[in-house]
């Protein structure tokens, strides 16, 4: 297996994007990646979009050729692959460009993501169906539903409060303000947070990440192509992925993600480092109560103690272990099947030291996206 | 020996009172509780209907009959609000009770009597030798225009009970009245039904139970004295009783079975669980006459003999029990969960 | 929606799960495959009782479009008594809602498909 770097990144805007479509959302990210590596767009080798559910979305499925073509990649004919898990669609495509590459298949190929989700009303509705729909969306059970009933079982089992998973939104907002991207780009109070109405209780608006349109693309490069075009490469040192139980309540615990448990030791082993040697992370937070077990499945904190490093700042910008510096899926938005590759572009941008005003000290992140409830966790670790 | 061999009812748990009512419409409550003879009436939850009530009722009387669901050889459901105009209420009760799929099979529509003609059907068969068991349910939501007097008494609620051989209740003989008699209709595609006002009263109600209990009278050659318990349709509190004054029944023999001032007209389920009420309590070798009314218009007259069987059935919990299980909504919320309230 | 939930219907109606006779573990909905035994495993159908205890639950006040009348509506991690989990509806106030409450299935509506389609049937659970 060969090294495998990022030598671009590109990434649109998250929010509500009324006056772009789909075409011109993953446009305007693929050719800031593109100039971001100083490509001309002929060295692409292949193409893994990560897209969750454009066919209901946007009612228009083939998606990854027509990313190619509208990346100006047509006359090319390159291999365009989508890849879809859910709202981990990102993270698997990223790990389906990286194998590409690590392999010797290719030598430099696009790994994008890319979700327009406010053309329908029912985005919500969409997005839940990364949860099983018969058994668990058909009986009421919706994605804000089910993290409510492990945020309760959390809380019942270990102690977690409310306000716990309020700072975990509020620090996430903060980190937004400094992001040009993000879609809140406003702090919030913790009376804000806990003030805001119950959605599924425990669980109140400013604990769920808002689903939005965005699109995020990264470059990978085998290392010798990668030092042709760039002076810091961001090398990808493991990229595992572990599934489970399509359905909550067919999981061991409800209370611990088992595939992010799974995934994240596998990359540990991989990368040869331990929890504590990861100086920064990139968590899923389509919840915050997701946020604080991803802390404890990751090794960051004990199971059930995950809350303490919110509480005593571990993880915010000026802490030891910043999670989340981009804004989270919580404040800079969560595109659906863009997120993965989002949180890659927030880690290469960090490890390179261009992440502007929310710039951390480090020199291994990590991100983890996760598709659903936890069927599905994709866990990468970077370093320069 | 052919009769009831087990039996189940369910009431929705919600109730609106005759006042609440009575206050959206301004209208004297008490005028009308007097005059009806009737307090409140169950309604039904967002989330149940006919099926939901024939089902909840059925699995009672199979739970407590303790026969092997696949013996069950007939479903027939009685009622005017069936879900859906075209596609029977039978076969979802059939697969809920998971009977399996070699039984006879469909939905009955006589006003407030389809249930205790499916009982009738259902007797027949089992006499024939056709069936082992069969399913006799009457169960309803029904309806009533807001504002009409029907709003005050239309409740919702049912009863099943599995006709068989090895019987709690023996049918001693059944008899029934009817003629072409329009006190009460709903035509086709119309959310609400209609009705002849006084006009259901003598010429329709009194006359077929009048008719259908003397027919029965006469042709097993007994008189109401040899009856301990009495029960009539129940539109309302004060018909059962005056009927059963003209037929010479006393009060205390109709006591036992008169349900509706607590749930009101439940419709094709109002006899029945009448009937029910009164084998809570019933003994082996007492005798027990029902007379539905079904407007439209007809009568269906039945007169059991409880068997020692009873003493070996769970009949808990009973009926008054059930009735008294409630929560009180307001009129707001009686006409969303009974979609009174147009969407679009 | 009318075949696939048709197809269903009988663990809708009532909750027939199954059990792998290898592991003794119990399933809802039913599985071909044990997960635990694979192709060792001797999964047979079975029709669970209908009791159970409530682990976790939610009030769910921004819910599916089929529970709109119902807002807010509870749904709950449910352990059945056989051992197999279960989410579902629960009907009852939500002050009244513990952990490890006993409940008991009963047959409701669960929407429909329109004011034209099908209406769909199923199981949910109220306190015993």
């Amino acid at each position: 297996m060969r090294r495998v770097a990022i030598i671009g990144v590109g990434c649109s805007k998250f929010g509500e994007l009324w006056d772009m479509g789909f075409r011109d959302i993953v446009i305007s990210a693929g050719i800031e990646a593109l100039e971001d590596a100083g490509l001309e767009g002929r060295e692409i080798e292949a193409v893994y979009a990560g897209n969750m559910s454009a066919g209901r979305y946007i009612g228009q499925e083939h998606i990854a050729s027509l990313i190619a073509d509208y990346s100006g990649l047509a006359e090319l004919h390159v291999p365009c692959v989508r890849v879809e898990a859910g709202d981990a669609s990102g993270g698997v495509a990223l790990r389906q460009a990286y194998m590409a590459v690590a392999s010797g298949m290719h030598d430099v190929v696009i790994a994008a993501g890319a979700e327009k989700v406010t053309d329908v009303p029912n985005a919500m509705e969409i997005l839940s169906s990364s949860a099983d729909v018969e058994w668990e969306v058909f009986n009421g059970a919706n994605l804000p539903a089910l993290y409510a009933m492990i945020a309760r079982m959390h809380m019942k089992r270990f102690g977690t409060k409310e306000e716990d998973l309020a700072m975990v939104s509020v620090k996430n907002h903060k980190n937004a303000t400094l992001n040009p991207k993000a879609m809140f780009r406003r702090e919030i109070s913790l009376e804000t947070a806990l003030n805001s109405p119950y959605v599924a209780e425990p669980l109140k608006l400013f604990d769920c990440a808002p689903i939005c349109d965005g699109a995020s693309v990264v470059i990978l490069a085998s290392e010798e192509v990668a030092r042709r075009y760039t002076d810091t490469p961001i090398y990808i040192k493991a990229c595992t992925q572990a599934s489970d139980y399509m359905a909550l309540h067919s999981r061991r615990d409800v209370t611990t993600m088992d595939a992010v448990v799974f995934a994240s030791r596998e990359a540990y082993r991989i990368a040869k480092i331990e929890p504590k040697d990861v100086d920064f992370a990139e968590v899923h937070d389509s919840f915050t109560i997701a946020e604080i077990i991803a802390y404890e499945d990751l090794g960051f904190a004990k199971k059930g103690e995950g809350a303490k490093l919110i509480r005593e700042g571990v993880t915010a910008l000026d802490g030891d272990l910043p999670v989340n510096t981009s804004g989270g899926l919580k404040a800079f938005g969560h595109a659906v099947g863009a997120t993965g590759i989002r949180q890659a572009v927030e880690i290469a941008l960090q490890l390179r030291g261009d992440a502007g005003k929310r710039q951390v000290d480090g020199e291994i992140g990590l991100s983890l996206n996760i598709g659903g409830t936890g069927a599905t966790a994709v866990v990468t670790i970077f370093s320069r | 020996m052919v009769g009831i061999v087990s039996y189940g009812t369910y009431i929705p748990k919600y109730r609106i009172k005759v006042e609440e009512i009575a206050r959206i419409w301004g209208e004297n409550a008490d005028v009308l509780k007097k005059g009806l003879g009737v307090e409140q009436k169950s309604v039904p939850s967002w989330d149940e209907d006919t099926a939901t009530i024939a089902v909840e009722c059925a699995r009672e009387a199979l739970r407590r009959a303790k026969i092997d669901p696949k013996r069950i050889g007939a479903v027939f459901v009685g009622s005017e609000s069936h879900p859906y105009a075209v596609k029977p209420t039978g076969t979802i009760v059939a697969e809920a009770l998971g009977i399996g799929n070699d039984y006879f099979c469909a939905d009955l529509e006589f006003a407030c009597k389809a249930g205790t003609t499916a009982m009738q059907i259902c007797y027949a068969m089992v006499k024939a030798g056709l069936i082992d068991y069969g399913i006799a349910i009457g169960a309803d939501t029904s309806q009533s225009r807001p504002g009409d007097p029907l709003e005050y008494t239309a409740g919702a609620g049912g009863a099943c009970f599995i006709v068989g051989r090895d019987c709690i209740a023996e049918i001693e003989g059944t008899f029934s009245f009817a003629s072409d008699t329009p006190d009460f209709w709903r035509r086709e595609g119309k959310p609400y039904p209609s009705h002849g006002g006084r006009f259901t009263g003598q010429p329709a109600y009194f006359r077929h139970i009048v008719e259908a209990t003397k027919g029965l009278l006469d042709k097993l050659g007994l008189r109401p004295s040899d009856f301990d318990y009495a029960v009539f349709h129940q539109p309302n509190g004060k018909f059962p009783i005056r009927v059963a004054q003209i037929l010479g029944f006393t009060k205390d023999q109709i006591k036992q079975g008169l349900v509706v001032p607590y749930i009101g007209n439940t419709y094709s389920g109002s006899s029945m669980i009448g009937l029910a009420s009164v084998l809570d309590v019933a003994k082996p070798g007492e005798r027990i006459l029902l007379t539905s009314f079904g407007s439209g218009a007809g009568s269906d007259a039945f007169s059991f003999v409880v068997t020692d069987r009873i003493e070996g059935i769970e009949r808990n919990p009973k009926v008054l029990e059930k009735i008294k299980e409630c929560e009180y909504v307001d009129y707001g919320l009686y006409v969303k969960l009974r979609r009174k309230i147009r969407f679009g | 929606m009318l075949p696939k939930f048709w197809r269903k219907i009988r663990s809708r109606y009532n909750l027939i799960g199954s059990h792998c006779e290898n592991c003794g573990s119990y399933f809802y909905p039913p599985r071909n495959i044990c997960p635990k035994c694979r192709r060792k495993g001797k999964v047979r159908e079975v029709q669970f009782s209908g009791y159970g205890k409530v682990l976790s639950w939610s009030v769910v006040h921004d819910g599916v479009e089929n529970f709109w009348l119902s807002k807010p509506y509870i749904v709950a991690l449910i352990e059945l008594d056989e051992g197999a989990k279960i989410v579902a509806p629960l009907d009852c106030n939500p002050d009244e809602v513990r952990e490890g409450m006993r409940v008991k299935a009963v047959f409701r509506k669960f929407g429909e498909d329109g004011e034209d389609g099908i209406i769909y049937y199923g199981t949910k659970f109220v306190p015993v």
